[in-house]
């Protein structure tokens, strides 16, 4: 036995590591892992899972890569980090399609026993990376990831494929190794997970106990890095995603609005995972309906409404389209559902697993006829638990649908959160109509919102629908004045919306060279570009949209105050298009549509090229 | 509440369920004895409580229903009807949900709904206003017009095969499936009586003439001197006997239905095929529902069949009953704290 030599310890306030491998090589999970440990010991964290759209791609494949992207420190962490100081590559194909980004002289762990000609050959590599010198500026580890796996786990009753299975638990031993963190998280979710099968806790726990040992004893590594835990404010906290954020504000919602939920829902990536965190929450009485299509979905959702529940429906891109015509008929009837687009790319299936912006104008505009529904977006993963219930209060305060946004990295993704009490959130809580006297069903009050009479309330008998009914009386008609006045009234009630949420925000100066807006998950990436912008000197502002309609009062105001607006977005400039016609100014753009988070690094060059180098004196 | 014992409840009566709302149909319309006969139907089914009737409906003739009973009522979207219904029953499973709709409704654009509905048990009564056309739309044929229909959108002729809809109800394991003809109003009111006190999915079709755009489409079924020899009167437990002298009946050769007549002596009515509503297999209803795809056989009218098991709604609501017997409650603030948390402080 080798002696153990004494490991430097470097100090980091930031590290971005990049797990990648076959899909079926558990990455997601070492991802989803690495994160709830280094959240656990208290580091400010960002991820952003990136996953093909196949389940099981052939192994080996290029475009069956799987890989996950967490950034993690001592400081604020907004974005899952534009390149990986860290890849770990499970075989040739991860290394090949992720080894560009990898920022040089980054560290690079490879599974040298998956680098044989068959795999070579699947990712298109004449000769092996790991045997001339195209690595050589790279800090290269080569570990026989798959042989010490199964070392580590002889003698146990497994196949040779239940071996297999169990190496990304090595690699992830070896990067607690490295970054210095407890086992104990992810041993206590094995032992969860595989609590009916007691030779996989065994032999996941002694693959991941191997990896740690590993790192320990060989020499390969000379270095270990140290991340001191960020200062966060005070509370209690969790990791949270943002499809779990949005169904526990739903769930929230119904709590404090004392109504039951319902959830009508077809499964779709890469909203799915709100209709199975929901279906979990039986013993709070929410219901859930896993529909025959999209159409279902909403519809189901209208009915229940119409019967007095808090109603939504959860979907993505080509879903919001199946949709369309059903929010019309909520927008027609006046009934509260929210509908959630975790928006993915388009057009058509398009990037099912990747992410993106292009529904904002969808989500406004796209019905037949002057169909207005409020709209509004989370920037972040644990914001997406406060849009939900902020769009829950607005449906029902409002009697509108209500469209909440949110997109793959926001749902996916993950993030730290403070969690609040129950008592801190507000009250929601709305009151049906029950009185029979002057009951009208369109007769509005001063929010412009008509009464909710729900089927069961003797004496308030009366029919809705999708024609266009008369003011007040709510009986069908087609009267052209009548209809005038109603399409106008629609409109104005969620206009008025607007009176009743916060003014939008400037971080920086509130007037300027130049302000940075956004909507939705680019929040992070503007954040931290405008930090980085003024650290090199230049002075400029932030804003970000959350209420995208109506938005906030003062957005007219606030846009003025500046010479120059940039608005970066992953669409060709939707959110610009309604700025530019709604406030009649000039805005520059940056619109990159690859599936993926803004970088940094782009939105930092935008910024430098539009101040020309300097305005900060 | 309305139900406590002390009120003495007023019997209901078939004012109280007709809204304030001009009928606008085609004046000699079938939709006319349709809501005629539920009207009148409505007060010896529902004694209390009328404020739980909800009527749902799509888009079509039929679909302006809702808007001439007075109950809660919602006139949805083309085909939507079952879905937006079984949202109504979901949430609150205490009403009782009634959806008017018609062949291109359900059948066409709504299609999946149906089966779906019928699948899941959703305890809906259904009437489907079967005319064999689209009259709202002025006249193309619909997914039940029979094939060769010449219509505005098929000038010679259509070129596809029509749906049946009892067969396809029966086929998606519908728990009540019975057929009734708008020119036969007691019929109707039986049946409508019989769909109200059936728990689960249950549909009826009603053959409904269009008499603007399908007229006579169910002549031979409704006119005096054809009626009997072309329709069917199913009764359970009884032979099925037809015909102007109530001298033919079915007997069932294997899988095969064959017409016999039991006035000459040759056959008698003990020789006959007896009706069996809840026959465990659907497969009677189902050579029932395909009687008449032969001319010589007539249209069975009544129960085809009915059976009972748990409904959809009552699936979800005990389901939750028994999580909560078993977890209790939930309690949010330890829902939002869960596990895997950590202290800053
Ligand atoms: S078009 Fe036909 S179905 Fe429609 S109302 Fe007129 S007669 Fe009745």
């Amino acid at each position: 036995m080798s002696e153990i030599k004494e490991k430097d310890f470097r100090v980091l306030t930031s590290v971005t590591v990049r797990f990648a491998g076959d899909s079926g090589d558990g990455m997601q999970l070492t991802g989803s892992q690495f994160s709830d440990t280094t959240a656990f010991i208290g580091n400010d964290l960002n991820t952003l899972p990136d996953y093909p759209a196949e389940i099981r791609a052939p192994a080996g494949t290029i475009y069956g890569v799987s890989g996950f992207q967490l950034s993690f420190g001592s400081d604020d962490v907004n974005t899952p980090g534009d390149l990986p100081d860290v890849l770990v590559a499970m075989n040739p194909a991860a290394l090949r399609k992720n080894l560009k980004e990898l920022k040089r002289g980054g560290v690079l762990i490879v599974n040298s026993d998956a680098f044989d000609q068959k795999n070579l050959k699947l990712a298109n590599y004449e000769t092996n990376p790991l045997e001339d010198d195209s690595l050589s500026g790279y800090e290269l580890h080569q570990v026989p990831i798959s042989s010490l796996t199964a070392n580590s786990l002889e003698g146990l009753p497994l196949s040779p494929k239940e071996v297999a299975r169990c190496k990304n638990f090595f690699a992830l031993g070896l990067m607690y190794w490295l970054y210095d963190r407890p086992l104990k998280n992810t041993e206590d979710w094995i032992k969860d997970k595989f609590r009916n099968k007691a030779e996989y806790v065994e032999a996941n726990t002694k693959a991941l106990q191997a990896g740690h040992k590993f790192g320990e004893m060989t020499e390969v590594f000379t270095t270990r890095y140290k991340v001191e835990a960020a200062k966060l404010p005070k509370g209690t906290y969790r990791n949270i995603s943002g499809n779990e954020a949005t169904a526990l504000g739903f769930l929230t919602a119904s709590v404090k609005s004392g109504i039951p939920l319902f959830l009508g829902s077809y499964p779709i990536t890469p909203a799915s995972e709100i209709l199975q965190y929901l279906s979990s929450y039986k013993n709070f009485g929410v219901k859930t309906v896993q529909a025959e299509d999209e159409i279902a979905g909403i519809t189901s959702a209208i009915g229940a409404a119409f019967a007095g529940n808090l109603a939504l429906t959860t979907t993505s891109g080509p879903g919001l389209s199946l949709k369309a015509e059903a929010i019309g008929l909520a927008v027609m009837t006046e009934l509260p559902i929210v509908i959630v687009n975790v928006q993915r790319g388009g057009p058509s299936t398009g990037l099912p697993t990747k992410t993106e912006q292009a529904d904002l104008l969808q989500a406004i505009y796209g019905r037949n006829g002057e169909a207005p529904a409020c709209v509004i977006a989370a920037r972040t993963p644990r914001d997406c638990f406060y849009m939900a219930i902020e769009a829950s209060r607005i449906a029902l305060k409002y009697m509108t649908p209500v469209i909440l946004l949110t997109d793959g990295y926001l749902g996916n993704g993950s993030e730290p959160w403070r969690i609040p009490h129950v008592d801190e959130l507000p009250d929601i809580s709305v009151k049906f109509r029950t009185d029979p006297e002057r009951f009208y069903p369109y007769l509005r009050n001063d929010n412009l919102a008509r009464p909710w009479a729900i089927p069961g309330t003797p004496g308030l008998e009366h029919r809705i629908g999708g024609l266009e009914k008369a003011d007040v009386y709510g009986t069908v008609n087609y009267d052209p004045d009548n209809h005038d006045r109603m399409v106008k009234l629609r409109t104005e009630k969620v206009k008025r919306i607007a009176n009743d949420i916060p003014d939008l925000e400037v971080d920086g100066e509130d007037h300027g060279d130049l302000l940075v807006l956004g909507w939705g998950s680019t929040y992070g990436s503007i954040k931290d570009a405008v930090i980085k912008a003024r650290r090199s000197g230049l002075k400029l502002s932030q804003a970000h949209l959350r209420y995208l309609n109506p938005m906030p009062k003062n957005t007219g105001q606030v846009l003025k105050n500046f010479k120059t607006i940039l608005i970066p977005e992953i669409n060709l400039g939707q959110l610009a298009h309604l700025v530019r016609s709604e406030f009649l100014i000039p805005v520059e753009q940056l619109n990159l549509v690859r599936g993926l988070p803004l970088k940094v690094n782009d939105i930092l060059e935008k910024i430098n090229s539009l101040l020309g180098g300097g305005n900060g004196k | 509440m309305a139900n406590s014992p002390e009120v003495v409840t007023q019997k209901y009566t078939a004012k109280d369920f007709t809204s304030d709302q001009d009928v606008r149909w085609c004046p000699g319309c079938g939709d006319y004895s349709i809501l005629a006969q539920v009207q009148r139907t409505f007060p010896d089914l529902i004694q209390t409580n009328k404020e739980k009737i909800v009527w749902v409906s799509g888009i079509g003739c039929s679909s302006r229903f809702p808007y001439y009973m007075n109950t809660y009522g919602f006139h949805g979207i083309h085909g939507r009807a079952a879905i937006i219904a079984t949202g109504v029953k979901v949430a609150n499973p205490d009403l009782s949900v009634w959806v008017a709709t018609g062949d291109g409704d359900l059948l066409s654009i709504g299609g999946n709904h149906f089966i779906h509905a019928c699948r899941k048990n959703i305890d809906l009564k259904v009437l489907l206003f079967n005319n064999r056309i689209y009259g709202l739309t002025k006249g193309q044929y619909s997914p039940t017009s029979e094939k060769g229909k010449v219509t505005k959108t098929t000038p010679f002729g259509s070129v596809d095969y029509p749906f049946n809809p009892l067969s396809l109800a029966l086929g998606s394991d519908a728990t009540f499936v019975a057929r009734s003809i708008d020119r036969n109003p007691k019929h109707m009111q039986e049946m409508i009586k019989r769909v109200g006190q059936h728990k689960g999915f249950a549909l009826l079709e009603i053959f409904q003439n269009c008499n603007i755009f399908n007229d006579g489409a169910f002549e031979l079924l409704t006119e005096k001197d054809t009626k009997d020899d072309h329709v069917l009167v199913l009764e359970h437990g009884k032979p099925m006997v037809f015909g102007k002298n109530q001298d033919k009946g079915i007997k069932l050769d294997g899988a095969h239905p064959i017409v016999v007549d039991i006035s000459n002596g040759k056959y008698s009515k003990d020789d006959l095929w007896v009706h069996d509503e809840f026959s465990d297999a659907p497969v009677h209803a189902m050579i029932l529902a395909h009687l008449d795809d032969r001319p010589d056989l007539p249209s069975p009218i009544g129960v085809f069949r009915q059976y009972s098991k748990e409904t959809y709604d009552e699936g979800i609501r005990s389901q939750i009953n028994r999580i909560i017997e078993k977890k209790g409650k939930g309690d949010l603030e330890k829902v939002l704290f869960g596990s895997n948390t950590w202290e800053v402080s």
